[in-house]
C-alpha cells in the first residue's frame, strides 16, 4: 500500500511536469504580448520595450521556462504581471473560498442525484421517473450561468430568501452551491437510477425479499450500499468538472474564488497568476483522483490496489 | 434621463465666478455608498495602475501637484498653491501648499515631489506612464537607466519645486494631472517594496481602510484633507466580484449605490423604458472615439481615393442604433467634448452610390477582398458585421478576424498584418482632456512603430511638425490658437482619411437614490464611473 501510495505520487509528480510545460509553451505561441498588456494603451515602444527587458520575456522559451521551474522548486510561485502581488499569497487567498465552494457543492449534488436516482429506481417507469428523469436531464443540458442568474432572480431578488451575491454567511452558499451541483445531480441521479436497477435485479435482493425482510430494510441494508459503489469513483473525476463549473458561478455570484482570479489573469495574459492557477487546478484534480482509488477498497474489498 | 453636456459645462466653469458652479459646498457631509465591480482592482499603486476601475479609484486616494475641476475638464492646482510657467515655456514652478499631509500623518515637502517623479520614471518601476514625462529634462538618460535621477526636477526649498522641460509642453499641466504624477511618501513605498499597490499610502481625500481580495476594498475619508469639507461621503465600499447583470439586481433591491461596469447592454433598453429607473440614469459625453483604421501602407489602403470611399460607405446612424444610441455618429478623430473638436465640420456623408463610383475611379470597379480585425467581445462582432454589410454594397469583401483584445493589438502593432480594424473595446479614450492626447500614439508618426497604437501606419511629417508647433504653444494668451491648431490638425488628417471615424460612446451611470450631487459629477470626464470624493448622501444628516 504504501509503496503504492509512493509509485501514484510520483506519477502524479510527473503529470503536474507535463502540465506546467504544455501550459507554459502554450502561453508562450499565443500571439500577444504580456509586455504590451502590462504597458497600457499610451505607453512608448521604449517603455514596453523595459518591461519586456525586466521580465525576461526576451529569452528564450527553454531559457524562460527553466528559470520558471528553478524558481518553482524553491517554492516562489512569481509575481503577479499585473499586481505585482506574489502568485501564491494571490491564490491562498482565494483557494479555501473556492474549496468550500467545492465541497458543499459535492455534497448538494450527492444529496440531490442520489436521492432522485433511489427515488426513479423505486418507481420505475412511473410518472415520478419519467419527471425526475426529465429534472435531471434539464440540470445536465442548462448552462450554469442561466441556471445561477435564474435562480438568483427568484430566490435572491423576488423571494428574498438569500443574499444577492457574495461570500460570508452560510446563506451565501446556498444557491452557489446549488448551481454548481446541479449539474452533478443530473449525473448522479441517472447512474444512481441504473446501477439501483442493476442491484435490484441481483440474486441476493431477490434472496432478502424471500426472507421476508421488510422492503424500506432491504432498501437501505443491501440495495444502497451496492449501488452507490460506483458513484464514489466518480467524485474523483468530479473536480476536474468543478474546476471548470466554478469560473462561471463564482462570477456570477461574486464568490472570491480562483476561477475569478483565473478568467481576469486570461484576459490579460498575467502569465504567472495563469501558471499558478492551473497548477494548483491540476494538483486538485489529480489527488482528487489519487483519493478515489485509494477509497476505493475501502468500500469495497474486491477491488485491489496494485 | 438627465443629459450633461461636458463642453457646456467647462465653458460655463471657466467663465462663472468661483469655477465652482457645479458643485454644491451645502451638500450634507456623511454617510456612505457602495459602489459594485465585477473584476478584482489589480493596484493601487499611482505609478502602476492604468485601467479605468482603478484610475478613479487612486484619483481618491492620491493628488498630484495640479487636478480638475469636479466634473470638468478644468485644470486646477491641487497640492499646488501656485503654479508658474517662464516666459520661453520650459521652466515650471510649483509652489506647494502648507499644512498638506499623507495619510501617514507626515507633512508633503517638495522632496516628495521629486521622488516620486523620479520613481515613476525610473526604469525599475516599469511604469506604464512613465512616457508621458519624456518632456522633462534628464528624462532620456534617467529612463535609461542612466545617473543619479531626473536632472530637470530641482528642489529649491522645503515647498517649492522647479521642473524645467526639454521643449516647451502646453500639455505639462495636464501631465502633472495623471495619476503616475502622485506625490507618494517615500519611507511607505520603500516599506511596502512591491506591495505599495496593495497598501497604498497618499494624501487624497480617502483613504484605503481595508482590502480582503475579491471581495471588497473600503476607503475612509481622510480627516486633515487639504480641501475643506471634501469628501462628503464617509465611506466608499467597493463590492468585488459581481457580473454587471448581478449587480443590477443588487441595486434594484436597494443594497448598492452604484454599478461601477456601467448598465449591461442586455438590460439597458429595459432600465431605459422603466421611469422609475431611468430618471435615476446621468447621460454625458466621454473622450472615446471608436474608428476603423485603414492601414495606409498595405494595397489598396495605401490609395487615399480608396480610404475617403470607404468613410462614405458605413452607415453610422445604423450601428448607432444597433448599440441602442449609446453613442453618437462621429465625422473626425476628437469626441464632441474635447477641445479642438470642429463642431460644423460635416465630414464623409453616407453614400454608397458615390463610394462605388469613387472605386472605380481608383481602379477597383469590382471591389477588393480584404480583412476587418476585432476584439471579440460583444457588441463590437456585430458592429463588424453591420461594418462588413455596408462594404459588401460598394463590392468590398471583408472577412471578419474576430480575436482576443491581445491579438488584435498586436496585429495592429504590425506593420502588414491587418488592413481593417475596428477600434471597439480597445482605443481610443483619452489619458487627458486635451486634443492633443487624440495624435501623437494613434495618427502620429511616433506611434506607426511596431507594437505602436497607430494602427492606420498614417505618418505625415508635415502634420507631425504643426502637432509639435501646436504643443510648443504655452504662451497664456495662445491658448485659442492652439485649439484652432489642433481642429485645423485633424480636419487635414481627415483628408488623408486614415480612419472611418464611427461614433463617440455616450456614458450612462446608473445611480441608486441613496447618492446625490451635480448631474456632472456622474458623469465627470476624468473620473470614471463617478466623481467619489464629491458626490454625497441623500441620507446624510
Amino acid at each position: 500500500m504504501g509503496a503504492y501510495i509512493l509509485r501514484r505520487l510520483f506519477e502524479s509528480a510527473l503529470i503536474l511536469l507535463g502540465i506546467t510545460f504544455v501550459t507554459f509553451v502554450l502561453l508562450y505561441l499565443v500571439p500577444a504580448d504580456p509586455a504590451r498588456q502590462i504597458a497600457g494603451r499610451s505607453a512608448t515602444a521604449e517603455t514596453v520595450a523595459n518591461i519586456r527587458d525586466q521580465l525576461g520575456l526576451n529569452d528564450p522559451l527553454f531559457v524562460q521556462y527553466g528559470r520558471y521551474l528553478w524558481n518553482l522548486a524553491q517554492g516562489d510561485m512569481g509575481r503577479s504581471y499585473l499586481q505585482r502581488a506574489e502568485v501564491a499569497d494571490l491564490i491562498a487567498a482565494r483557494l479555501p473560498a473556492s474549496l468550500l465552494l467545492m465541497l458543499s457543492a459535492i455534497v448538494t449534488e450527492l444529496v440531490i442525484g442520489l436521492t432522485i436516482g433511489v427515488v426513479a429506481a423505486l418507481r420505475r417507469n412511473r410518472p415520478v421517473d419519467h419527471s425526475l428523469m426529465i429534472f435531471s436531464f434539464v440540470s445536465i443540458s442548462a448552462p450554469q450561468f442561466v441556471i445561477g442568474i435564474l435562480l438568483l432572480y427568484v430566490f435572491a431578488v423576488k423571494l428574498a430568501w438569500f443574499p444577492i451575491g457574495g461570500y460570508g454567511t452560510a446563506a451565501h452558499f446556498v444557491l452557489p452551491s446549488l448551481t454548481l451541483g446541479l449539474l452533478g445531480a443530473g449525473w448522479y441521479s441517472r447512474m444512481m437510477r441504473s446501477s439501483m436497477i442493476d442491484v435490484l435485479g441481483q440474486d441476493f435482493v431477490r434472496t432478502a425479499r424471500a426472507k421476508g425482510l421488510a422492503k424500506l430494510r432491504i432498501v437501505t441494508r443491501h440495495v444502497i450500499p451496492n449501488a452507490i459503489l460506483p458513484i464514489i469513483a466518480m467524485i474523483g473525476i468530479d473536480i476536474g468538472l468543478f474546476m471548470s463549473g466554478i469560473v462561471v458561478v463564482e462570477s456570477v455570484f461574486g464568490w472570491p474564488g480562483i476561477g475569478q482570479l483565473a478568467w481576469q489573469a486570461i484576459q490579460r495574459i498575467d502569465i504567472p497568476v495563469i501558471m499558478g492557477v492551473t497548477m494548483v487546478s491540476a494538483a486538485a484534480i489529480v489527488i482528487g483522483n489519487l483519493l478515489a482509488d485509494l477509497a476505493a477498497p475501502l468500500i469495497d474489498p474486491r477491488i485491489k490496489t496494485k | 434621463m438627465k443629459r450633461t453636456l461636458l463642453t457646456g459645462i467647462a465653458t460655463a466653469a471657466l467663465t462663472a465666478t468661483g469655477a465652482l458652479a457645479q458643485v454644491d459646498q451645502n451638500a450634507p457631509q456623511g454617510g456612505e455608498m457602495v459602489v459594485t465591480y465585477q473584476d478584482d482592482v489589480a493596484t493601487l499603486d499611482p505609478a502602476i495602475g492604468y485601467d479605468w476601475q482603478n484610475w478613479s479609484m487612486i484619483k481618491s486616494l492620491f493628488d498630484g501637484l495640479t487636478g480638475y475641476e469636479p466634473g470638468t475638464t478644468t485644470l486646477r492646482n491641487e497640492l499646488a498653491e501656485s503654479h508658474e510657467i517662464s516666459e520661453d515655456g520650459l521652466t515650471h514652478t510649483f509652489t506647494l501648499k502648507d499644512g498638506i499631509v499623507f495619510h501617514n500623518g507626515r507633512e508633503i515637502t517638495a522632496e516628495d515631489v521629486k521622488y516620486s517623479l523620479e520613481r515613476v520614471t525610473n526604469p525599475g518601476t516599469r511604469s506604464p506612464g512613465a512616457g508621458f514625462f519624456s518632456m522633462i529634462e534628464g528624462f532620456d538618460a534617467w529612463n535609461a537607466g542612466e545617473g543619479e535621477g531626473l536632472s530637470g526636477v530641482e528642489v529649491i526649498d522645503d515647498k517649492t519645486v522647479e521642473i524645467t522641460l526639454s521643449r516647451p509642453d502646453a500639455t505639462f499641466g495636464h501631465v502633472m494631472a495623471l495619476n503616475f504624477a502622485s506625490i507618494v511618501p517615500r519611507e511607505a513605498v520603500e516599506e511596502s517594496g512591491e506591495d505599495f499597490g496593495r497598501e497604498p499610502v497618499g494624501s487624497g481625500a480617502f483613504r484605503l481602510a481595508e482590502w480582503t481580495p475579491g471581495q471588497q476594498l473600503v476607503f475612509e475619508r481622510f480627516e486633515d484633507y487639504h480641501r475643506e469639507g471634501v469628501p462628503k461621503l464617509d465611506q466608499v465600499t467597493f463590492s468585488i466580484g459581481l457580473d454587471p447583470t448581478v449587480a443590477l439586481l443588487r441595486l434594484q433591491s436597494g443594497e448598492t449605490d452604484i454599478p461601477g461596469d456601467g448598465i449591461p447592454p442586455a438590460q439597458f433598453l429595459q432600465v431605459m423604458n422603466d421611469p422609475a429607473q431611468s430618471e435615476r440614469v446621468v447621460e454625458g459625453g466621454q473622450l472615446q472615439t471608436g474608428y476603423i483604421t485603414l492601414n495606409t501602407q498595405m494595397a489598396p489602403f495605401d490609395n487615399v481615393e480608396v480610404r475617403k470611399a470607404v468613410n462614405m460607405a458605413i452607415n453610422k446612424d445604423r450601428i448607432v442604433q444597433m448599440i441602442n444610441n449609446r453613442a453618437v455618429p462621429a465625422n473626425q478623430p476628437l469626441p464632441p467634448s474635447m477641445p479642438g473638436y470642429a463642431e460644423d465640420h460635416e465630414g464623409y456623408a453616407y453614400d454608397p452610390e458615390a463610394a462605388r463610383q469613387m472605386l472605380a475611379d481608383a481602379g477597383y470597379p469590382d471591389g477588393f477582398e480584404t480583412e476587418l480585425f476585432v476584439m471579440n467581445v460583444d457588441p463590437n462582432p456585430r458592429i463588424a458585421q453591420a461594418i462588413q454589410q455596408d462594404l459588401s454594397e460598394i463590392g468590398v469583401t471583408a472577412e471578419i478576424r474576430s480575436l482576443a483584445q491581445a491579438n488584435v493589438i498586436a496585429a495592429g502593432g504590425e506593420a502588414d498584418q491587418a488592413p481593417m480594424i475596428w477600434s471597439g473595446g480597445m482605443a481610443w479614450i483619452a489619458d487627458f482632456p486635451d486634443p492633443s492626447n487624440f495624435y501623437g500614439p494613434i495618427l502620429g508618426c511616433a506611434g506607426a512603430v511596431p507594437g505602436g497604437w497607430n494602427w492606420a501606419w498614417y505618418c505625415n511629417e508635415e502634420i507631425d511638425a504643426r502637432a509639435a508647433e501646436a504643443d510648443a504653444m504655452t504662451g497664456e494668451g495662445q491658448q485659442d490658437a492652439r485649439e484652432e491648431a489642433w481642429r485645423q490638425i485633424y480636419l487635414d488628417i481627415m483628408e488623408d482619411a486614415p480612419w472611418v471615424p464611427v461614433f463617440n460612446e455616450q456614458r450612462f451611470t446608473l445611480h441608486s437614490e441613496g447618492v446625490g450631487g451635480d448631474d456632472a459629477l456622474f458623469v465627470d470626464p476624468v473620473h470614471i464611473p463617478v466623481n467619489y470624493d464629491y458626490v454625497h448622501s441623500t441620507e446624510a444628516r
